[in-house]
């Protein structure tokens, strides 16, 4: 079992400016309690929503030019800290397709792969000519063309980066790695049978429920 | 030929390179909590796979467990139902859990060590980015998202690429009033907060062979804040002596031999790094951070920054923090004055951290206007501390003594700070909103550096403040 292949994702952009935006600011740990993903899209930047419409500032999120945005552009080391997948969860719930940025923190790049939601990099005077033309033009098409490795934006092309590893996982389909894991169950016995900690036996193991 | 730890655990436990050139990686040890793992369960039955290995798989409740009133029901009822929900995971799949009426409960980076689950040369993979945690026992431990939880579960197995490794010497010794926080937070600063995207962190030097597997988890802990997803220290004699007795680790007949093959999953002598840096130890004092990331951080002795003194793209990220915290450009760290004192967390709420801070607070009171509380890192913890009596020298001063969990490291639970409070806290995040005020502003620091500023109500140097160490006694540091 795995996904549908990913090549290329087009629509308008959304802008956060500034770099180490951490996956507590994407989605504050309060919107975790829950058995299930859903709805997580209504809090995608909550706290940062809330103060700028506290100082009658919009929010990219809040801004309707925006809505239905599929391309989020960043900065660098997008997504550090938590390794709460909710941060992805909640950004593809809302509507994006795929994230160009400076560069991103590792956990949350693969949590956004095993979602199907390609985070591919550029340089970041490249990305500042993006953002300033998104900025001015918000109904801009924004194209990202995987297999071509650029993002086109008002008529002008950026090259973008992507490890080979995604890059194949996504134009595969084979983002979501569960099924991929399970094909060799004998490759995977023969591996646990090699670890010597497992053969040991453990003192007294205490009582759990 | 010689090779790093990372190396060897990564080559014995790859089962086979995946078509996208990814290594499908055997996952040894898999640590569960209620937060990161209940879709993954639903994926799981969705999909109508089993747990692979269950033996392999262990549970426990440490983010939104309340650290007051713990009777069942709770009283926050999506507490109880999340907490339902993973006892019902664990009953169906055959997980052992480790529960509120297990006496072996606790923020699941406590427990694992604690129970001598965690172990050199293992993999371990968890649904939480403090992970890395389990690195300070020589194992390759990284966090994992929860469509991961959910391959682990499935497969057992992870498809990750190889990390390269940046082995970080902190050479010296380190002053009386300097701990581990203060040299990952030193790291950090140097390094940056991403500066380790893409790395393993190998610590070593004098300075990391001289701590306790206490301080050891302290700088493992807190590697993901330096962008690294994994950290370790190699195992020796202190990692081996600390695993002897303990509840999952090698029986009295095996242990012996795991303790032989322990050692020979540490770093060969001339191994290849990708990259080696050093840093002195001797010249690191109680660190601060001033701002919005943990890489923002001073000398208690020093003061926040002059955005106008900032380059380029770093001079928005200063101001913008500066602007949070409502700190004028250059102005000393020490003598903030601060709203909330937190101990807890699982970067510094293991026994050695709470009998430092109770040294500190020992005869003293938290000041009028502070509010203090004390969470320790698993119930293990609280027994110990409270048969040491170190319960009754936190009340005495004034601060709350809870029960287990991760509390007000990221609020999930009712301990949080309100509106713009100031908190010296003893975590790893001082990201904006992380201790569940929006406005809410965190100073990272180590436990005696809280404790100090408890009882100061301000930020000040804990070196002042330490009680003489009785005669012929030298402290291990």
């Amino acid at each position: 079992m795995s996904g549908a292949p990913i090549e290329r994702v087009c629509g308008t952009a959304i802008v956060i400016g500034g770099d180490d935006i951490d996956t507590d600011r994407i989605i504050p740990a309060r919107f975790l309690k829950a058995l299930t993903f859903e709805g997580l899209d209504a809090h995608v930047f909550e706290d940062d929503r809330q103060e700028r419409a506290a100082s009658r500032v919009l929010h990219p999120f809040d801004r309707p030019e925006h809505r239905g945005a599929a391309i989020l552009i960043v900065g660098a080391n997008f997504g550090c800290g938590s390794s709460r997948e909710h941060a992805p969860q909640a950004l593809r719930r809302w509507g994006i397709r795929a994230i160009v940025g400076e560069s991103f923190a590792e956990i949350f790049a693969g949590n956004a792969l095993a979602i199907g939601l390609p985070c591919v990099t550029a340089g970041r005077e490249p990305l500042a000519r993006a953002r300033a033309h998104v900025d001015a033009a918000p109904d801009t098409p924004v194209e990202i063309d995987l297999p071509r490795g650029v993002m086109t934006a008002g008529g002008r092309e950026i090259r973008i980066g992507l490890p080979d590893t995604a890059r194949h996982a996504l134009l595969s389909g084979g983002w979501d790695a569960t099924g991929l894991l399970l094909q060799r169950p004998d490759e995977i016995d023969a591996t646990r049978a090699r670890l010597p900690y497992l053969r040991w036996s453990s003192g007294s193991t205490p009582r759990s429920s | 030929m010689a090779a790093t730890l990372f190396r060897k655990v990564w080559d014995l436990h790859s089962v086979r390179t995946l078509p996208n050139g990814q290594t499908q990686l055997y996952i040894g040890l898999h640590l569960v909590h209620e937060v990161t793992s209940p879709q993954a369960f639903a994926d799981l039955r969705a999909r109508g796979w089993r747990v692979r290995a269950p033996e392999r798989t262990f549970a426990t409740v440490d983010h939104i467990v309340p650290t007051l009133a713990q009777r069942r029901p709770f009283l926050d009822l999506v507490a109880e139902e999340m907490t339902a929900a993973l006892e019902r995971n664990c009953r169906e799949h055959r997980i052992p859990l480790f529960g509120l009426d297990s006496g072996s409960q606790g923020i699941v980076h406590v427990i694992g060590p604690e129970l001598g689950l965690t172990q050199p040369g293992m993999t371990i993979a968890c649904g939480d980015s403090h992970t890395s945690t389990h690195g300070a026992f020589g194992a390759l431990a990284f966090g994992i998202g929860t469509s991961q939880v959910r391959d682990v579960l499935a497969s057992q197995c992870v498809a990750m690429s190889p990390l390269r490794v940046r082995r970080v010497d902190v050479r010296g010794r380190l002053a009386p009033g300097v701990y581990a926080k203060d040299v990952i937070l030193t790291i950090i600063g140097r390094l940056g907060v991403k500066g380790g995207a893409g790395f393993a962190y190998e610590y070593g030097g004098e300075v990391v062979d001289r701590m306790s597997m206490d301080e050891r988890m302290t700088l493992c802990n807190m590697s993901i804040e330096g962008g690294a997803r994994a950290g370790y220290v190699n195992p020796d004699a202190t990692t081996i002596d600390s695993l002897r007795g303990r509840p999952y680790a090698p029986s009295r007949d095996e242990f012996d031999e795991a303790a032989r093959w322990w050692r020979t999953m540490a770093s060969d002598p001339g191994a290849p790094y990708d990259d080696v840096v050093t840093i002195d130890g001797t010249a690191i004092a109680p660190t601060v951070t001033w701002g919005i990331n943990p890489g923002q951080s001073v000398p208690v002795d020093g003061r926040v920054p002059d955005p106008m003194a900032a380059t380029g793209a770093e001079r928005d990220g200063v101001a913008e923090a500066l602007a949070f915290m409502s700190f004028d450009p250059d102005q000393p760290i020490a003598g903030t004055r601060i709203d909330v004192a937190f101990i807890g967390s699982c970067t510094n709420a293991r026994l050695s951290d709470l009998r430092e801070a109770a040294r500190i607070v020992s005869g003293h009171r938290v000041a009028r206007h502070v509010r203090a509380l004390v969470v320790p890192g698993s119930q293990a913890v609280c027994t110990a501390a409270e048969r040491e009596g170190l319960d009754e020298i936190f009340r005495q001063a004034g601060f709350e003594w809870r029960a287990a969990g991760c509390s007000m490291c990221l609020a999930m639970n009712s301990d949080r700070l309100d509106g713009r409070e100031i908190c010296a806290s003893s975590s790893n995040r001082n990201f904006k909103g992380r201790q569940g005020s929006p406005t809410g502003r965190t100073l990272l620091m180590s436990p005696a550096m809280v404790a100090a500023a408890a009882v100061a109500g301000e930020v000040v140097d804990v070196r002042a403040w330490l009680p003489a160490a009785p005669a012929g006694v030298e402290r291990r540091l």
